[in-house]
């Protein structure tokens, strides 16, 4: 009796360790078999079942372009980042699928002098894919790369407070802030900050695309394809399954589909929303979605009437039906926005209670507009895809939601071509995402700061830029909280960005794939990690 | 034969004008766009500072006439230059494109030619017949369709339900013969559907045209046979307007396919050059629109001297 129990157990078990059986359906076989209170334990051991190494992994993913290069102060999309941070390379530190901050190939580090000096203890016995090992040399350089005056790395202004980088033999490394930043290993997550081998004379050598990651180049056609190899010789524990990795730029939402359909694919990212249902529907397809800081925003210029009056502004907040952007911009894949790029990814996020919810409410719009002296106003949003996608419908319903508060909005539609160039920071009142940001201080100091290169509302606060400061050097958790709540109290009622929703991250992968119960939320695909993260059943 | 090499020649050394021409627009075009490549290629991380950084480095910083004459002694040298994006020969990677360009071209040529005029042969033997309004109807239909939607169409049956032929074509240089042309068959067969009726119809219009000749009708009258009729002695004289129309459909095979390319992620050359005129990467552009140019005009000439040849008229002009 007992032996033909433990058969059926056993039988099961494979069964949800391969994918093909449900865990309720497992939990009532198992439970009819007198077994009910052991079922959950027994469940998630088949269902943790070691990851198994072999295959090769094929993702068809978007943000590839032809004119993409290997080096990691220009990875502009998903595409080279997922290539460059989640195959070929390394940070010194890194955000663990938890959200927590991790040690990567720098060991440890530590603060000091009001956390303007920052040691990091380089990790020993790493090797580079060519076989050179890391030291501080390799680390030192690649942080000079996005530094210095002809450097045209994205991450310069990230680092703007970095005024020296230096080696303290072969494995130490210090670096000197101009001012404290208590986030500033946070920092150094950043996708564009990648640790290169050193040429020895002070450059990097990006080109080869040879670094400490998971996996080495075998091909690379840029805007195409990329092939890579494992690593065999991968500094990390239990981490890289595949044999190979695949990954392939496709830009048709349809044809991403297709192949994963078809079996050519076992990944994809960017599910179109309007299709992530059907998809669902599909046999040996899952749907899932990564709950990131993907927010869409709408920025107001306060270096121009009207919206140097935080009336208006405010009056602006309240026109936007935000439940009906959820359903129609989003498809129901995300969440409101509460006019404060805190997501869902940070820790210190506000709670409804500190910070309730913003609602459509023309009663309120007209009152502060009455306030601000305006009877009615007319108002131009400048729109195109490459601000948000869905942006244009969006701005229509605006104008229709908005007109009972006495204010009138013409959308104008503008060239995707040079966008970001022409309109942005540039229209009084425009489409814009952001992706998001792992930490509080490194949301506020990219765009929200008054003296950020990237404040796209050119808004400028005095309180609000005090406690920046001061929750860049406090470190115990409970003051920053305060302190950051606060400054998103500040942000949702004098700031001058209008934020409707957070966007999810939508892929889908075929039933062979596995990968752990908690997935990254700071990018796509478990933080662009899949390769190195996920396996093969 | 003296005069036909004499115009082969003027007509090579008009088609290198044109080129010329083609390459001074497409400068002017792309200094139209708004924003240059470093605005492009930076996105929303343009500040001022990398902006310059990246422009002094390119050597954008220079007047836009200086780096068009820079190129074009680059391009008498048989140098095509750099990618401005990622520092690439561009010879090297158009090289690729390029030979998957034509690869795609022929193979859907290889089908929609022979077929063409032979649908075409047919349709005029048997005009006004069910065949030919059959025959009409289905390549109208399938060329009044977009290219995506037929290409969509034949996915959903050909790869989703019947699982034959692979969604995408992911080709790469180190691929065997046999496996490219099975990746490459569902695009080249959507390509095929998009370009038969045109040459179809010419083969029909120009046949039936001739058959109204009073030579055919003493061909007729000395008993040939039907088909032999149109083979043997209308095809011949009918040879021109055909020949242009298949040199055209032949030259929109190779610069026409940038929507068939994404639908089956194909590496061709109509991708690169989306990609790089989005990027504002000026020599890449040159670089695809002097191929696609010379394309045209020498599938022109092809034609033009099949037309001369197949005419005495034309071959000895008094």
């Amino acid at each position: 009796m007992y032996s033909r129990q433990q058969k059926e157990l056993n039988r099961l078990q494979t069964k949800v360790s391969k994918g093909s059986m449900s865990r309720r359906e497992f939990l009532s076989r198992v439970s009819a078999m007198g077994l009910g209170a052991m079922a959950p334990g027994l469940y998630m051991q088949s269902a943790m079942a070691a990851p198994k190494q072999g295959g090769r992994f094929r993702q068809g993913v978007t943000g590839g372009a032809t004119s993409d290069v290997l080096d990691p102060g220009q990875i502009l999309d998903h595409y080279m980042l997922n290539v460059q941070f989640g195959q070929l390379r390394n940070n010194l530190t890194e955000v663990a699928p938890s959200g927590e901050l991790v040690p990567e190939l720098a060991e440890s580090w530590e603060g000091s002098n009001g956390a303007k000096t920052w040691n990091f203890k380089v990790r020993q016995g790493v090797e580079f894919h060519n076989g050179k090992s890391l030291t501080s040399e390799d680390v030192v350089d690649s942080l000079n790369h996005h530094l210095g005056e002809d450097s045209k790395s994205a991450a310069k202004g990230q680092l703007g407070a970095v005024t020296s980088v230096k080696a303290d033999g072969k494995y130490g490394v210090v670096v000197e802030l101009s001012g404290g930043d208590a986030d500033f290993p946070f920092i150094l997550t950043d996708y564009h900050i990648l640790i290169c081998p050193s040429n020895g004379d002070g450059t990097v050598d990006w080109q080869s695309g040879t670094g400490t990651g998971g996996f080495s180049l075998v091909e690379h056609e840029p805007g195409v394809r990329t092939l890579t190899k494992a690593n065999p010789n991968y500094w990390k524990p239990n981490r890289r399954f595949f044999d190979e990795v695949e990954t392939l730029q496709i830009a048709d939402s349809s044809a991403r589909e297709n192949a994963l359909r078809t079996g050519e694919l076992d990944a994809m990212n960017n599910v179109a929303p309007k299709t992530a249902d059907l998809l669902k529907r599909q046999p040996g397809i899952v749907v899932d979605v990564t709950k990131g800081n993907k927010q869409v925003t709408l920025p107001m210029l306060t270096n121009v009437a009207p919206f140097d009056n935080n009336d208006v502004r405010t009056a602006m907040k309240y026109i936007i039906d935000r439940e009906q952007w959820l359903q129609v911009v989003a498809r129901g894949y995300g969440e409101l926005g509460n006019d404060n790029p805190i997501g869902p990814a940070n820790v210190y996020r506000a709670t409804t209670d500190e910070l309730p919810q913003r609602g459509y409410d023309p009663d309120k719009a007209k009152y502060h507009l009455k306030k601000a002296g305006f009877d009615s106003l007319n108002v131009k949003f400048h729109a195109a895809e490459t601000g948000f996608g869905g942006s244009i419908d969006a701005g229509q319903m605006m104008a229709e939601t908005a007109r009972p508060a006495g204010i009138n909005v013409e959308v104008v539609r503008e060239p995707d071509d040079g966008y970001w160039s022409n309109v942005w920071m540039k229209k009084p009142f425009s489409a814009c995402y952001w992706s998001g940001r792992p930490t509080e201080n490194m949301m506020f100091s990219t765009v929200y700061w008054g003296e950020a290169a990237w404040n796209d509302t050119y808004w400028k606060n005095a309180q609000f830029d005090d406690l920046l400061l001061k929750g860049r050097v406090e470190t115990d958790p409970t003051k920053r909280r305060a302190i950051y709540v606060e400054m998103q109290q500040i942000v949702h009622n004098d700031g001058a960005t209008v934020l409707p929703l957070f966007l999810q991250d939508i892929f889908a992968i075929n039933d062979k794939v596995r990968h752990p119960d908690v997935i990254g939320g700071n990018w796509e695909l478990d933080g662009c990690k899949a390769a190195e993260r996920w396996w093969f059943a | 034969m003296s005069s036909l090499a004499r115009i082969i020649l003027q007509r090579l050394g008009l088609g290198l004008l044109t080129l010329f021409a083609v390459s001074l627009i497409i400068a002017f075009v792309v200094e139209l766009l708004p924003g240059d490549i470093t605005q492009a290629m930076l996105g929303q991380s343009a500040t001022p500072e990398t902006v310059a950084a990246f422009r002094k480095e390119i050597g954008l910083d220079r007047p836009a006439h200086i780096r068009y004459f820079e190129w074009l002694g680059g391009i008498f040298t048989g140098d095509l230059g750099q990618s401005l994006a990622s520092k690439r020969d561009i010879s090297e990677f158009v090289g690729t494109r390029l030979s998957n360009t034509l690869f795609l071209g022929g193979l859907a040529a290889a089908f929609a030619v022979p077929l063409a005029l032979l649908l075409g042969l047919l349709a005029a033997l048997y005009r006004n017949s069910i065949f030919d309004r059959i025959v009409n109807l289905t390549t109208l239909t399938s060329i009044s369709f977009p290219e995506f939607f037929v290409a969509y169409i034949l996915i959903l049956f050909l790869s989703v339900k019947a699982g034959i032929f692979p969604g995408i074509s992911n080709v790469s240089t180190n691929l065997a013969f046999g496996d490219q042309l099975f990746r490459t068959i569902l695009p080249a067969l959507t390509l095929t559907l998009v370009v038969l009726a045109h040459m179809l119809r010419m083969t029909r219009a120009a046949i039936i045209n001739l058959l109204s000749s009073p030579y055919i009708e003493m061909a007729h009258l000395k008993g040939t046979r039907a088909f032999r009729v149109i083979v043997y002695h209308a095809l011949p004289n009918a040879w021109g307007p055909i020949v242009n129309v298949i040199a055209l459909n032949l030259a929109y095979l190779v610069v026409g396919v940038v929507v068939v390319e994404v639908v089956f992620v194909y590496p061709g050359l109509g991708q690169l050059l989306v990609d790089s005129v989005a990027k504002r990467d000026l020599p890449v552009v040159q670089a695809c629109a002097i191929i696609f140019a010379a394309v045209y005009i020498l599938l022109n000439l092809l034609a033009d001297i099949v037309s001369i040849v197949s005419n005495p008229r034309l071959l000895h002009p008094r």
